[in-house]
C-alpha cells in the first residue's frame, strides 16, 4: 500500500511507491505544456473544419475552404500557362527564322528551351551541353547532321537511330574489320591522326592517305571534313566523339559504334523542340 | 541433461536449411539458404559442445532460479555494441558512397543495397539488441521478478540475432521486398513474428509474476512497444509468396493503400520502436543514474497515452502531396502537430528528474550523455511535428533535410541514451566498481555530440538548398536548374556529413574499448572529472 512519502530535496510528495529505487514525485503537469497540447488539439480541430479531414461513408468530410490538391495544382498549372499563353502561342505560329528575329521571342524561347534542356537532354548532353564521350558537345561548330536552326529542329525531332520514327536520322557505317586487313587499318588510322596530329609510325601515313580516299572519302570526304548529309563526322577537327588515340580509331574502323538519341517532338510537342532548337542554336555552333 | 532438445532442433533446423537449398526455387534464395544452412551449422555444434548429460544439483538450480537471469543481457550488451559498431561504420561507408560514387562496389557492395543494411544494422541491430537487452533488465528489476519462460529469453536474443543475420545477408544478395524499413522477404518476416511473439510471452510473463504491486512507466512503454510493433510488423509485411522455396513475394496491398500502409508501418517504427521502447529505457536509467525521482507521475501517465494514442495516426504525413486523398494528408498533419506535446512530455519528466542534482552534469559524463539525449529528443519531436506541416514539408520532403532530422533523433536520442544505458548496465552486469574509464566516456560524449551537430547542420543546409533549388523559377516561369545540377551541389555537404559520421564513429569505437576493458575487469587510473587535475599522473611503467 502506498505510503506518505516527502522527498526531502524538493519538498514535493511522492506517489509513494517505490521500484528497484525509483521513486515518481507527484508534481502537477507543467502548465505551459497542458495549455499548448490544448492549443494544438484546438489547431487541429480547427484544420479539419477548413480542410477535408474526415471520411464519411461515400466520402470524405470536404472541409470549409472546399480546398483539394488536384485543384490547386491545376489551376498553378492552368496559371502558369495562362501567364506564358500569348508569347507561346506566337512560337507556335511562327518560323524558327522569324522567332530569332523578334528579341522578346528569341529570349523567351532561349529560356523555355534551356528549361526543356536541363530537364531531358542534361542525362546525355551534360548540365552544360558539353558532351561526353559518345555524346556530342553542343556548344562548338562541329556539328555531326547539321547546325542550321531547321537542321538542329530535324535532330531534336525525330532523333537519330530512332527505330520508332520513321523520319529519324540514319546512317551507319560499315565494319571495315570485315573488308581490310589489320595492317590497312592501322594504315588509315595513322592518316586520320596526321590530319590533327602525330601518328606514331609516319611511314604508314602515305599508304593511309591513299586507302582513306578508296574507302572512307566517299563519305567523310576528300580532306575529311565530313558530310553532313549522312552524319559522317569530320576527321579533321581534332574533336573526337567516340574515341581518342590511334588504336580507338582502328577499333571504330573495325567495328563501329554508333549512338542514338530518342525522337523528341512525340514526347515534348512542337513548340518545345522549337524552343530546344533556339537554344541550342543559341550556344556558340549556330550556323 | 541441458542442450539436449535444443541441440536435435537446430540439427534439424540446419538439415532443412540444406534441403531449402537443395530444392529452391531461385538462385538467391538457394544462397541465402547456404547461409542460413552456415549459421545454423555453426551454431548446432557450438551447443553440442556445451551439452551436459550429469543431473545439475537442485539446490543450485533452485538458487539460480531466485536471481535475476542476467547472463542474456550481458549477451545482450556486448551485441549492441557489436552491432552499434557495424551499424556505423556501414552507415560511414554509404555516406561516403553517396560523396565519392567510385565507391560504390557492384553488385554487392552498391548503395541500393548497402543503404538498407545501415538502416537495419542500425535500428534492428543496435537499437533492437539495446531494446531487448534494457528491457530484460528493467523488466525484472522494477518487477523483483526472474524473465518469465526460462531459456525462452535465450530463444527471443539468438532468434534475433538470426534475424539479423538473414535479413543483412539478404541485402547484400539482392533480397528485399522493397519497403522501406521492412526489406527483408516473406520468411525472414515469419520469423521475426515468432521471435517477437515469444519476446512479447516473456516481457508480459515477467509483468505478471512482478512481486510489485504496480507496474513501473518504463514497463508500460516497453510493453506498448513490444505489442504495436508485432501489429506494425504483421501487417505490413501481409504477403503472398510466389513459391515457398523461392524468395519473391507480394504485397497483398496495392497502389495507394500500399504506400500508406507502409508508411503506417514506417512512422510506428519510429513511434514504437525509436521512442516509446526508448522512452521506457530513460525512465528506468535517468532516474537511476540521477538517483533522483521522477518529475513526474502524473505527466508520466498523460504523455504515455496520448503518445500512444496520437503516433498511430500520424503516418500519412510521410505521403503529403501524392496520390493519397487530401482528408487523410490532414490527419495525418494534424495528429503529428497534436503529437508535439506528448513527446516533449517524455522529454520534461527526463529533464525535470535532475532538477535536485544539476550539478551532477558536470562531474558526471554518463548523466551528460542522457541529458543530451533527451534534448536531442526534444529537438527531434520538435522538428518533426514541424515538417509534418504541409507548406514546410512541400520544400522538406525528399530532401537531405528529412535524413539529417532522421539523424538527429537516431544518432542524438536513441544512440546516447543507449550509450548511457550501457555505462550504467555494463560495470552492474559484470560485478565491477565501475568502469574502466570515466574520462573516455568524456571524450565519446564530445565526439558524438560534435558528430551530431555537425551532420544535422550540414543535412539541414543541403537539404534546404536542394528544396529551394528543386523549385527555382525564373521570371519567365522556368525552371533554373537540372536535377543533376542540385545533386552536384551537395557534394561539400556529403564530405562534410561523412565527417560527422566518422567524429561519432570514432566515440563508439572509444566506447567499445571502455566497455571491452571494464568487462575485462581493469580500471584505468584518472583524475576524477569535475575537479582540476591536482598534478600532471606521474608515469606508470608499462604492463
Amino acid at each position: 500500500m502506498a505510503q506518505k512519502h516527502v522527498d526531502d530535496v524538493s519538498g514535493v510528495e511522492t506517489t509513494g511507491h517505490e521500484w528497484d529505487g525509483i521513486r515518481e514525485l507527484n508534481n502537477p503537469m507543467p502548465r505551459w505544456w497542458v495549455l499548448t497540447f490544448y492549443a494544438t488539439i484546438l489547431w487541429a480541430i480547427a484544420y479539419c473544419i477548413f480542410y477535408p479531414a474526415w471520411p464519411l461513408i461515400n466520402e470524405a468530410t470536404r472541409g470549409v475552404l472546399g480546398y483539394s490538391s488536384r485543384a490547386e495544382l491545376a489551376s498553378d498549372l492552368n496559371a502558369a500557362k495562362a501567364a506564358q499563353g500569348a508569347v507561346v502561342e506566337k512560337i507556335a505560329s511562327s518560323s524558327l527564322q522569324d522567332i530569332v528575329a523578334d528579341p522578346q521571342l528569341s529570349q523567351f524561347a532561349t529560356a523555355a528551351g534551356a528549361a526543356a534542356f536541363r530537364v531531358n537532354c542534361t542525362p546525355c548532353h551534360g548540365s552544360g551541353a558539353a558532351g561526353g564521350q559518345g555524346y556530342p558537345n553542343l556548344n562548338d561548330n562541329e556539328w555531326l547532321w547539321g547546325g542550321s536552326l531547321d537542321e538542329i529542329y530535324q535532330t531534336i525531332a525525330h532523333g537519330v537511330r530512332d527505330p520508332a520514327d520513321p523520319d529519324t536520322r540514319v546512317s551507319e557505317m560499315p565494319a571495315f574489320g570485315d573488308m581490310l586487313k589489320p595492317e590497312e587499318v592501322r594504315q588509315i588510322s595513322a592518316y586520320v591522326v596526321s590530319l590533327t596530329g602525330t601518328p606514331r609510325d609516319p611511314s604508314m601515313v602515305a599508304p593511309g592517305q591513299q586507302l582513306f580516299a578508296d574507302n572512307c572519302a566517299s563519305c567523310h570526304g576528300e580532306s575529311a571534313e565530313g558530310n553532313k548529309d549522312m552524319g559522317a563526322p569530320a576527321l579533321a577537327d581534332a574533336i573526337w566523339l567516340k574515341v581518342d588515340g590511334e588504336a580507338g580509331i582502328a577499333q571504330q574502323i573495325v567495328a563501329p559504334r554508333h549512338g542514338v538519341m530518342p525522337a523528341w517532338e512525340g514526347r515534348l510537342g512542337e513548340v518545345a523542340v522549337k524552343q530546344l532548337s533556339v537554344y541550342i542554336h543559341s550556344l556558340g555552333g549556330g550556323q | 541433461m541441458t542442450y539436449v532438445s535444443e541441440t536435435i532442433i537446430l540439427a534439424i533446423g540446419t538439415f532443412l536449411a540444406l534441403l531449402g537449398a537443395a530444392y529452391a526455387h531461385d538462385s538467391q534464395f538457394a544462397a541465402h539458404m547456404w547461409v542460413l544452412f552456415v549459421v545454423l551449422l555453426i551454431s548446432t555444434i557450438v551447443l553440442m559442445r556445451r551439452i551436459s548429460f550429469t543431473r545439475p544439483d537442485p539446490a543450485a538450480v533452485a538458487a539460480r532460479q531466485s536471481e535475476y537471469f542476467d547472463e542474456v543481457i550481458r549477451y545482450g550488451a556486448i551485441a549492441t555494441v557489436f552491432w552499434g559498431i557495424v551499424g556505423f561504420l556501414v552507415g560511414v561507408v554509404v555516406a561516403l558512397q553517396l560523396a565519392f560514387p567510385d565507391l560504390n562496389i557492384e553488385p554487392w557492395f552498391g548503395f541500393g543495397r548497402m543503404r538498407p543494411l545501415h538502416t537495419s544494422a542500425v535500428i534492428f541491430a543496435f537499437g533492437g539488441n539495446a531494446l531487448l537487452a534494457t528491457s530484460f533488465y528493467v523488466v525484472q528489476r522494477t518487477c523483483r521478478a526472474r524473465l518469465f519462460g526460462g531459456n525462452l529469453a535465450w530463444f527471443v536474443f539468438w532468434g534475433y540475432q538470426l534475424f539479423i543475420v538473414m535479413a543483412a545477408t539478404g541485402y547484400l544478395l539482392g533480397i528485399t521486398q522493397s519497403r522501406e524499413y521492412a526489406e527483408p522477404e516473406w520468411y525472414v518476416d515469419i520469423w521475426l513474428t515468432i521471435v517477437w511473439v515469444c519476446y512479447l510471452l516473456v516481457f508480459l510473463g515477467t509483468i505478471l509474476k512482478r512481486k510489485e504491486p504496480h507496474i513501473y512507466v518504463a514497463n508500460w512503454f516497453y510493453l506498448a512497444f513490444i505489442i504495436t510493433i508485432a501489429m506494425l510488423h504483421i501487417v505490413n509485411n501481409l504477403a503472398v509468396p510466389v513459391s515457398f522455396l523461392g524468395i519473391k513475394s507480394y504485397s497483398a496491398f496495392s497502389g495507394v493503400q500500399d504506400a500508406l500502409t507502409q508508411w503506417w508501418y514506417g512512422h510506428n517504427a519510429v513511434g514504437f520502436f525509436l521512442t516509446a521502447g526508448f522512452l521506457g529505457m530513460m525512465y528506468y536509467f535517468i532516474p537511476k543514474q540521477v538517483n533522483r525521482p521522477v518529475y513526474s507521475y502524473r505527466l508520466s501517465i498523460i504523455h504515455f497515452w496520448a503518445l500512444i494514442f496520437m503516433y498511430i495516426w500520424a503516418g500519412p504525413h510521410h505521403l503529403h502531396y501524392t496520390a493519397l486523398p487530401d482528408w487523410a494528408q490532414t490527419l495525418g498533419m494534424v495528429f503529428s502537430i497534436m503529437l508535439w506535446m506528448p513527446s516533449w512530455g517524455g522529454m520534461i519528466n527526463g529533464l525535470m528528474t535532475l532538477s535536485g542534482a544539476w550539478d551532477k552534469i558536470r562531474t558526471d559524463p554518463i548523466i551528460r550523455m542522457m541529458i543530451m539525449a533527451v534534448a536531442f529528443y526534444g529537438m527531434a519531436t520538435f522538428e518533426g511535428p514541424m515538417m509534418s506541416i504541409k507548406a514546410v514539408n512541400s520544400l522538406s520532403h525528399y530532401t537531405d533535410w528529412t535524413i539529417g532530422h532522421v539523424h538527429s533523433g537516431a544518432l542524438g536520442w536513441n544512440g546516447l541514451i543507449t550509450f548511457g544505458a550501457l555505462y550504467y548496465m555494463v560495470p552492474k552486469l559484470w560485478n565491477r566498481e565501475r568502469l574502466y574509464s570515466l574520462r573516455m566516456v568524456n571524450w565519446h560524449f564530445w565526439l558524438a555530440t560534435l558528430g551530431i551537430v555537425v551532420y544535422a547542420a550540414v543535412m539541414w543546409v543541403a537539404g534546404v538548398q536542394q528544396g529551394l533549388m528543386w523549385r527555382e523559377y525564373d521570371d519567365q516561369g522556368f525552371l533554373v536548374y537540372s536535377f543533376a545540377e542540385t545533386v552536384a551541389a551537395m557534394i561539400p555537404y556529403y564530405v562534410l556529413r561523412a565527417i560527422g559520421g566518422g567524429l561519432y564513429l570514432a566515440g563508439a569505437l572509444i566506447m567499445a574499448f571502455n566497455i571491452t576493458m571494464t568487462i575485462l575487469g581493469h580500471q584505468r587510473d584518472e583524475a576524477p572529472i569535475g575537479r582540476p587535475a591536482a598534478k600532471a599522473p606521474a608515469l606508470q611503467p608499462a604492463e
